[in-house]
Formats: structure tokens, C-alpha cells, sequence
């Protein structure tokens, strides 16, 4: 199987995911600029972290109306696989792809720590290497994770079981300490902790295998 | 145009040698650039005389001194590539933006050579924060580095951060980078031939930083203030546009030289660029795109806006350079070409707004100064240990020292940086050095930055000897043989005897100490006129160190690791309490000689050190160093989240044992089934080891000659070493 990491200027975790997929899951991947119309040959799409658009007006705001995301949207469509990570996750809500919207973290400052996750949901394609409740340790980078969504929004994304994963703790001030969500659909992942920067055991950390790996073993299965 | 050199930090004889130069008086726009060329900011004409006693010759030396950056051969057709670099003056009055853009200066530097930067460290001065001011100036030194390293996607992997009065007015923000390149594709600044054309790429040019590199060489004063638009404003993402797309043009030949536009913009990148190569260039400033009208040529070549080079390009490939930068939505200009006559020849309308010769612009007059011994020295030296009355109670003494804001854990600010972008970082903040594995080999890079200022304003010669030492140890703690030195010299008043004393005797002990670990200085910064009204800084020569790390995976960390494990002191303690930490927060003096250095007994350890770690027979290894043999222990403990009981035999006083801070000792922790074989290697490396203790419990225990002096619960040490610096920065 084939996935792409989508580079928009000023992305910076693309060489993360792309190592993550090469190193980590052993797959084929390929960097795909921003410019490209046509994701019709990968069959994942990961949109990276970092600051692309150097988060002017709003992280994400810009690089939703980059040509590719009309591509993204396609796929998504068609049931493909895609996983927004951190800077990634906030264009997915900026597209309109995934609901809610994430604000500055409620101390208004950058946070770089490994933290535990909890699992919500282990019946998405990205989650079946985990049972719900388990607890994983995931490195978070991010100065604007603070996700918020309306209390009907919430409400149907409790329905839906469209939480997949939860801070233990209050990070940054997320609604309901939600670190992940999923679209109604079943294929759209966004995220603001990095499984991409926990795949080796090098780095001290192979949790985010949980993750990647479960795309892997769901794709062979077909898909959603 | 009375006496305006005088104004723009020019002497009188600096201006006669300019008449005597062009043969006639300047104009204003010529005056402006040997103003900013001869600041001692880009000419270190205080400084140069002394730098040539550094040691910058050894084996693995690609590049030393005199390029954009240093360069390292690491074996394996690949280098590092390092720098660092001070950015005082603009912090101090405006610290978010000064920060930030000492953090993208840097960068530069590295990518400049052609290098991919992998890592960042920042080395910190402040003032103690118990003022508005001073917090204000570290939660926006912090922010501003956080914000631009985090947008570049390099990881903040370490540095320093010290607290002292000395600093207050004078904060220090000395920012490091490093790089890795393959060594066949390695950059230079050297302007060749003939016609090729000149291009200005990146960011356009406006009026920002005019004068930054002038303002830089004077001492701050309440008008400094005043000089707030002479700080250039950074624009991360700008500059990793930059990073990526001159990346991309360097797997074309297409470039002959590179250099960024740091201070002095425009007119160093040109000037040094073309005395490298013994070559002219003449500039057509119509086409420099700007981003403000009416500009003048004045403003133009001194500007010190951001995120700019200036490329040499072979003739006739322009448009492969425009193509890359158009990809990447930025500039790429030719604005004039290299020439034969050895001048930098400004034009505008068609007119000659400058001609001087390149090579006068680089050759600042230099000057050696008087130097004295500070009439205060011996004074300062003399402390008479026995009138320290011992405190009573050995555990507060412990919590006070633990807590201290020089050895509380930097979490508050190292969580603010991202230092695990790339996923290359292996250890993270917080240890005795980084470690960044490079992927697709069996190697790591381990890097530090260390310099105790107190120990160097009290003994300039040894303190900065200790600052090698402690670097370089560092390293050796982590399992990494030290192999390089890039250094940032943050002085006062070069003019002041008593401050070219300490910059002379400083200078002095890097290069003994360098030479005798053997390890060359291959890059550095000189940072003078650091004064404020409340004088000057402690003399501190912040040492940036690089150590190389062949197999990955023999390193080692400072965190016990298992329960029943032994502790090993390694090293003799002297019970030396001159300058420690200790006397500054149990007895509020800074005073005495600091500690002693031997450094062949220092390279024993750190050889027998790095021998244990290669050869898998330790669990942990930390340094000892501020707050002595206590506060390493602690260290260990809460970082491996697990208690120790030590029983130690000694003749020194109690509070010296625990606290003293001897140099060339450290503490490691082994498997009890190993204590003999690393006991025996102890000998044989002629280092002193004394079993000391166990890992175990919850509690740190400490008894000296049988009595117990110390029982505290790790918990209650840990929440006073870890919160204590968000407390200060949070409290009112």
C-alpha cells in the first residue's frame, strides 16, 4: 500500500510521517507538494503537523484552500484513509472535513511533552490495535490544540462515537479533554498528539505503531 | 555633516584611515557601511588579537574559524556543521523580537553552508525574576525562540539557563545551531568569477535593523530604548521557505557562493564575499526589491531585514535559481555581478553611490588594550571558609540548594520548545547533554552548551577552563566523545582594563583547556559592550560543544535505573565551596576562588567514563557540578524516580561534602554484580571510586561517618526542583 504525506509550505512534521511510514511500518510513501490535483494513486493520505501558511490568520485557515485539499476531499469521499496530525487536524476542521475548530491552549503557551491518551473509540480503522480505555503514551507539540466544539456538535459526536481519543489530564483545554476525532463516515482521522514521533524504540516510545499499524492491518482488510 | 562618524561609533584616527583609504572624504552612504564593517560587532577589533590563540586545527576540522560556520568531519562522507551566536543587545530591549531572530540568524548560518540544521540549543542569562521587567524579558526571550524555532520544524534540543543579578540589565540570549551535510556538498562564502551574476534572495529589503550591528557594540543605557528600530523583526516562516528552497538549489551547481544577510545586511554579505575571493562587486540597487519606497542607498546597504542571501550564481543560470525561489513564493533578484577590481561599487539611477575597496571593508583596524587586574580581585578572592557557620539543619539546606533557580529543572522552559521535531531526538532536555541519532547511519551527535559566568568573575582563567571541562564532560556523561567547540565570549567594555583583563585570561583558558582535552574551536561569536547601568556582566564565555557518538546504542542517561543498583562517586572532592551555589543560597555570597581544575585528571574521568559506557557496565552516569555531589544525587533520583541511601566516610566538614562542587567527579550507578569490574577500571584509569550507596526506597537517605544528615522523601524534593521556575514566572 501507498500513502502520501501532503507538504504544504511550512509544513514540518512531513519527514516525521514519512520516516514513521518507511522506518516504522515499513510501507511505501511519498511527499506529494500541496500543488497536486490528483491523490487517485496513494492509498493513504497524511496531512502533516508543523505551521503551514506559517498559521497566519488561523492555523490551518490558508492551506485549506490550497489545490490539493480539493484532491483530499475527493478521496475522502471515495472512503480512503486520511489522518490530519496536529497541524494536519486543523486543516481537516478548517476544510469542513471534521467538525469543531481548535483555539490557542488555554495557558497560551507552546507545549512539547509526551502525555497520556486515552482511547475512546476502538472500532475506527485507526484504532483496532487498541481496546477502549487503554491508556498509550504520545508526544504532543502544539501551541493552538485546544479543541472546542458546540454542545450540539458534542452531543452528536458522542452519538456518532465520533471521540476517539482523550488527554487523561487537561492539557490545553480542549472540550472534554477530546484529543482526536473522527468524521461520521469512519475514515477522516484528526489528531493533535503525534503517533508519527513514537515508532521506533530508539526514540523511546513505539505507541504510535498502535495507530499507523491498525491503518495497515485494515487496509488489507479493505477498508471501510 | 559635523563629525557624524562619531555618531555612528566611528573614532576620529577610524575616520582618517578612511580618508587615507579612499584618498577623499566618504559619503554618507560609504561613512554607513565602514561604520557598521569596523563595529566591533562584525570586526571583533578588540577581540581578533586575542581569538588567534584559540587552537582550531585537529584531524576532524573541514572548516574552522572565519566562514559562516564551523565544520566537522564525523567519518562516513558526512560533517557537522555548527554555530553560535549572541543576540544581548536586541534582547534586552526587545525580547521577543531579539530572540527570535538571533534563533533565525543562526539558522542562516547553518543552511548557509549548504548543511540541513538538525538542532538548536539556547544559553540563557537573566536577572533573578523578582521584578516586571525581568519576567517580562524572559517570558518573551523564551516565547520569541519557541515561536521561531517551532515554525522552522528544528528541534530545541538544550542549552542553559542561569540566573544572576549581573545579568539583569544585560540579559544574555546566545543561540546555537547545527547541521549535517554530506562533506562533498559544503558551501562557501567565496565570491568567484568574473561577470557571475550577484542575487539577493529571500525576504525583501525594508527599514528594519538599520545600524543593528553598531548599535550591538556599545553598552546600554536609558537611551537604548530609543534604539528599538534598529532590532530587526523576525518571520519564521519566511526563513523556512528560505531553508527549503536554497536546499533545493544546492542539488543544481548552479551556486557558486552563498551568505546570509545578517548584520550589516547587504554590505557584509557583499564585501566579505568578495575579499574571500579577491574580487570587486558592483551592486545595482534599483533592483533590490523592497518592501518600503524611497529608500535610500544609505538605508538600503545597511538594512538588516530578515530571511535574506545574497548568491553568487554561475553565469547564465539565473533562471534556474529564479524557478526554485518562484516554486517557493519568494524573491530572487540579480542585482549586479562580480567584478575584477576588487571594489564594491554601489549604484542607483545610474549613479555611483559607493566605491571602496572590498578588503578595506573586512580589515578593521584591530587593537590590543591595556589590560589590569581588577582592583577588586583580591578582595573578591578571599573567603575564609571557617567564619561559614554550618546550617543546622542539613535538609533545608538540601531543599534550598535543590530548588535554587540555577539548578531547578528548566522544564517550564523547555516544554515551551519543540525538541522532538524530526523524530531524530534521542535525549531529550533536561539530561547532561542532547544525543540526535542521523538517521540511516549507526551514529549520534551529542551537543551542549555550558558556562558557570560566577566561577569566571571570579577567576577568569580557570572558570572558563572549567567551562570546556564541564562541556566536554557533559558529553562524555551521555556516552559521546567531544570533538568540536563553537564559543560565544559575552564580555563588557573591552575598553575597561579590568574587562580586557578578563576577556585576555579568559581567551587564555578556553585554548589551554582546548588543547589539552584536544579539542578544537572551529566556530564563535564575540559579544562585547554587555553593560548596563548597573555594570557590567560576569565575564561569560558560553561553550558550545559537539560530541560524536559512533554506536547509537551505547549511550547513556543520568536517571537510576533499578532498584538494588550500587552508586559509584567517581572523582576526589576537595571540599571546595568558593563560587557554588551553595554559599549563594545558603549564605548569599559570591566570593572565594571557584574550584580547581586538573585537566589530566579531568581527561581520566572522562576517558574512564566513556570507556564504561562503551563497554555496557553502567546503568546511569551525571556530572557533578553546581550544588556538588547532593544535588547530582538528587538529580538521578528524580529523574529515575526512585530513592537512594548513601553512607559517605570523610574528613570534610558535612555541608562541603555535600555541596562542595570539586570538579572532574561524577556519579554513576551499577548492577551490583558489575561494582568489581568498574571499581578495577577506576584504578586502572588512575580516578579515585568509592562505592557509596544503593538505589532504593522512596526516600534520599545520606549519612556521613555514620551519622544520618539527610532523609527526605523524593516526592517533596522533586515538587521544589521541578516547580520553582513556573512559581517565580507565575507568582505576582
Amino acid at each position: 500500500m501507498k500513502f502520501a504525506v501532503i507538504v504544504f509550505p511550512g509544513s514540518n512534521c512531513d519527514v516525521d510521517c514519512y520516516y514513521a511510514v518507511k522506518d516504522g511500518l515499513v510501507e511505501e510513501v511519498e511527499y506529494v507538494w500541496h500543488q497536486e490535483k490528483n491523490l487517485s494513486k496513494y492509498d493513504v493520505i497524511m496531512l502533516p503537523g508543523g505551521f503551514s501558511y506559517g498559521d497566519y490568520l488561523r492555523a490551518g485557515a490558508i492551506a485549506r484552500f490550497s489545490p490539493v485539499m480539493e484532491a483530499v476531499r475527493e478521496e475522502a469521499e471515495k472512503g480512503k484513509f486520511i489522518i490530519g496530525i496536529c497541524n494536519g487536524f486543523q486543516i481537516l476542521t478548517e476544510a469542513g472535513l471534521l467538525p469543531g475548530a481548535l483555539r490557542k491552549n488555554e495557558g497560551l503557551k507552546f507545549i512539547c511533552k509526551t502525555v497520556s491518551i486515552i482511547v475512546e473509540n476502538d472500532k475506527t480503522p485507526f484504532t483496532t490495535r487498541l481496546k477502549k480505555g487503554q491508556e498509550i503514551l504520545l508526544p504532543i507539540a502544539h501551541g493552538e490544540g485546544n479543541y472546542y466544539v458546540d454542545d450540539k456538535t458534542l452531543k452528536e459526536l458522542k452519538e456518532n462515537n465520533q471521540i476517539v481519543f482523550r488527554y487523561k489530564e487537561n492539557i490545553n483545554g480542549s472540550v472534554e479533554r477530546i484529543a482526536g476525532v473522527i468524521n461520521k463516515k469512519g475514515n477522516v482521522l484528526g489528531m493533535m498528539p503525534h503517533p508519527e514521533r513514537a515508532y521506533a524504540p530508539l526514540l523511546g516510545n513505539t505507541d504510535g505503531l498502535y495507530i499507523l499499524g491498525s491503518i495497515v492491518d485494515n487496509f488489507v482488510k479493505g477498508g471501510v | 555633516m559635523d563629525k557624524i562618524w562619531r555618531e555612528l561609533g566611528l573614532t576620529d584616527e577610524e575616520y582618517e584611515k578612511i580618508i587615507s583609504i579612499l584618498g577623499r572624504e566618504p559619503n554618507i552612504t560609504e561613512l554607513g557601511m565602514y561604520s557598521v564593517m569596523w563595529s566591533e560587532h562584525c570586526a571583533y577589533k578588540n577581540s581578533k588579537p586575542l581569538l588567534k590563540y584559540l587552537p582550531t586545527k585537529g584531524e576532524r576540522v573541514i572548516q574552522g574559524p572565519g566562514e559562516n560556520a564551523g565544520v566537522l568531519d564525523i567519518g562516513d562522507n558526512l560533517a557537522v556543521v555548527m554555530k553560535i551566536e549572541s543576540h544581548n543587545h536586541p534582547s534586552a530591549i526587545e525580547p521577543y523580537q531579539g530572540a527570535a531572530t538571533g534563533v533565525g540568524g543562526i539558522i542562516r548560518d547553518i543552511f548557509t553552508m549548504g548543511a540541513r540544521p538538525i538542532a538548536l540549543l539556547d544559553s540563557l542569562r537573566f536577572g533573578t525574576p523578582d521584578d516586571k521587567r525581568t519576567k517580562y524579558i524572559i517570558e518573551n526571550v523564551v516565547a520569541g525562540i519557541a515561536d521561531y524555532g517551532n515554525c522552522m520544524g528544528i528541534p530545541t534540543v538544550g542549552g542553559e539557563t542561569y540566573f544572576e543579578e549581573s545579568y539583569k540589565g544585560n540579559p544574555l540570549v546566545n543561540a546555537m545551531c547545527v547541521g549535517v551535510i554530506e562533506k562533498d556538498k559544503i558551501k562557501r562564502g567565496v565570491a568567484r568569477g568574473i561577470g557571475n551574476p550577484v542575487m539577493v534572495v529571500g525576504s525583501t529589503t525594508g527599514r528594519d535593523g538599520i545600524g543593528g550591528a553598531s548599535f550591538a557594540s556599545q553598552e546600554l543605557n536609558e537611551e537604548s530604548e530609543e534604539k528599538r528600530p534598529s532590532v530587526q523583526v523576525g518571520d519564521p516562516f519566511m526563513e523556512k521557505l528560505l531553508l527549503e528552497a536554497c536546499l533545493e538549489l544546492f542539488e543544481t551547481d548552479a551556486v557558486v557562493a552563498i551568505q546570509d544577510m545578517g548584520a550589516a545586511g547587504l554590505t557584509s554579505s557583499s564585501c566579505e564575499m568578495a575579499a574571500r575571493g579577491g574580487v570587486g562587486m558592483e551592486l545595482d540597487l534599483d533592483k533590490v526589491p523592497l518592501r518600503e519606497e524611497e529608500m535610500t542607498p544609505y538605508e538600503i546597504m545597511l538594512s538588516e531585514s530578515q530571511e535574506r542571501m545574497l548568491v553568487v550564481v554561475q553565469r547564465g543560470r539565473e533562471e534556474e535559481v529564479e524557478k526554485v525561489f518562484k516554486k517557493w513564493g519568494l524573491n530572487a533578484a540579480t542585482i549586479g555581478k562580480v567584478t575584477d577590481d576588487g571594489m564594491i561599487r554601489v549604484l542607483k539611477d545610474g549613479k555611483i553611490m559607493a566605491e571602496v575597496p572590498a578588503k578595506s571593508l573586512t580589515d578593521a583596524p584591530q587593537y590590543i588594550r591595556n589590560e589590569k587586574i581588577p582592583s577588586w580581585q583580591q578582595e573578591l578572592n578571599q573567603l575564609n571558609v571557617n567564619e561559614i557557620k554550618p546550617p543546622e539543619d542539613l535538609n533545608n539546606a538540601l531543599q534550598d540548594v535543590i530548588s535554587s533557580l540555577n539548578i531547578a529543572s528548566k522544564e517550564w522552559i523547555y516544554t515551551q520548545y519543540d525538541y522532538m521535531v524530526r523524530t531524530d531526538t534521542v535525549i531529550i532536555p533536561g539530561m547532561d547533554a542532547a544525543v540526535l541519532r542521523i538517521k540511516g547511519t549507526n551514529k549520534g551527535i551529542a551537543l551542549v552548551t555550558d558556562c558557570n559566568g560566577r566561577y569566571c568573575y571570579l577567576e577568569p582563567y580557570v572558570g572558563s577552563q572549567i567551562a570546556v571541562a564541564e562541556a566536554a564532560r557533559n558529553l562524555c556523561m551521555v556516552g559521546a566523545t567531544p570533538i568540536g567547540v563553537t564559543d560565544c565570549l559575552n564580555f563588557g567594555n573591552p575598553e575597561k582594563e579590568e574587562t580586557y583583563w578578563q576577556l585576555k585570561n579568559s581567551i587564555l583558558g578556553i585554548t589551554k583547556a582546548c588543547e589539552e582535552l584536544g579539542i578544537p574551536v572551529v566556530s564563535g561569536n564575540v559579544s562585547l559592550y554587555n553593560e548596563s547601568e548597573e555594570g557590567p556582566i560576569y565575564p561569560t564565555p558560553v561553550i558550545g560543544m559537539a560530541g560524536l557518538i559512533e554506536d547509537i546504542s551505547k549511550i547513556c542517561t543520568m536517571d537510576f535505573k533499578e532498584e538494588k543498583d550500587a552508586v559509584i562517586a567517581l572523582g576526589e572532592n576537595k571540599g571546595e565551596i568558593g563560587g557554588s551555589e551553595y554559599l549563594k543560597v545558603c549564605f548569599r555570597m559570591v566570593e572565594g576562588l571557584p574550584p580547581q581544575l586538573d585537566l589530566e585528571k579531568e581527561k581520566r574521568l572522562q576517558q574512564l567514563v566513556l570507556e564504561l559506557i562503551k563497554k555496557g557496565l553502567i546503568k546511569s552516569s551525571h556530572d557533578i557540578s553546581e550544588g556538588g555531589f547532593a544535588a547530582a544525587l538528587v538529580e538521578s533520583a528524580i529523574s529515575g524516580k526512585k530513592g537512594v541511601k548513601i553512607s559517605l566516610n570523610t574528613s570534610l566538614r558535612e555541608d562541603f561534602e555535600l555541596f562542595s562542587e570539586s570538579q572532574s567527579r561524577a556519579v554513576i550507578s551499577v548492577s551490583s554484580d558489575k561494582v568489581e569490574e568498574v571499581l578495577k577500571m577506576a584504578e586502572e584509569y588512575k580516578v579515585p571510586a568509592q562505592r557509596v550507596g544503593i538505589v532504593e526506597g522512596e526516600n534520599i537517605i545520606i549519612e556521613i561517618n555514620g551519622k544520618k544528615v539527610i532523609d527526605l522523601p523524593l516526592k517533596l524534593l522533586e515538587e521544589s526542583w521541578k516547580g520553582r521556575i513556573k512559581w517565580e514566572m507565575e507568582k505576582n
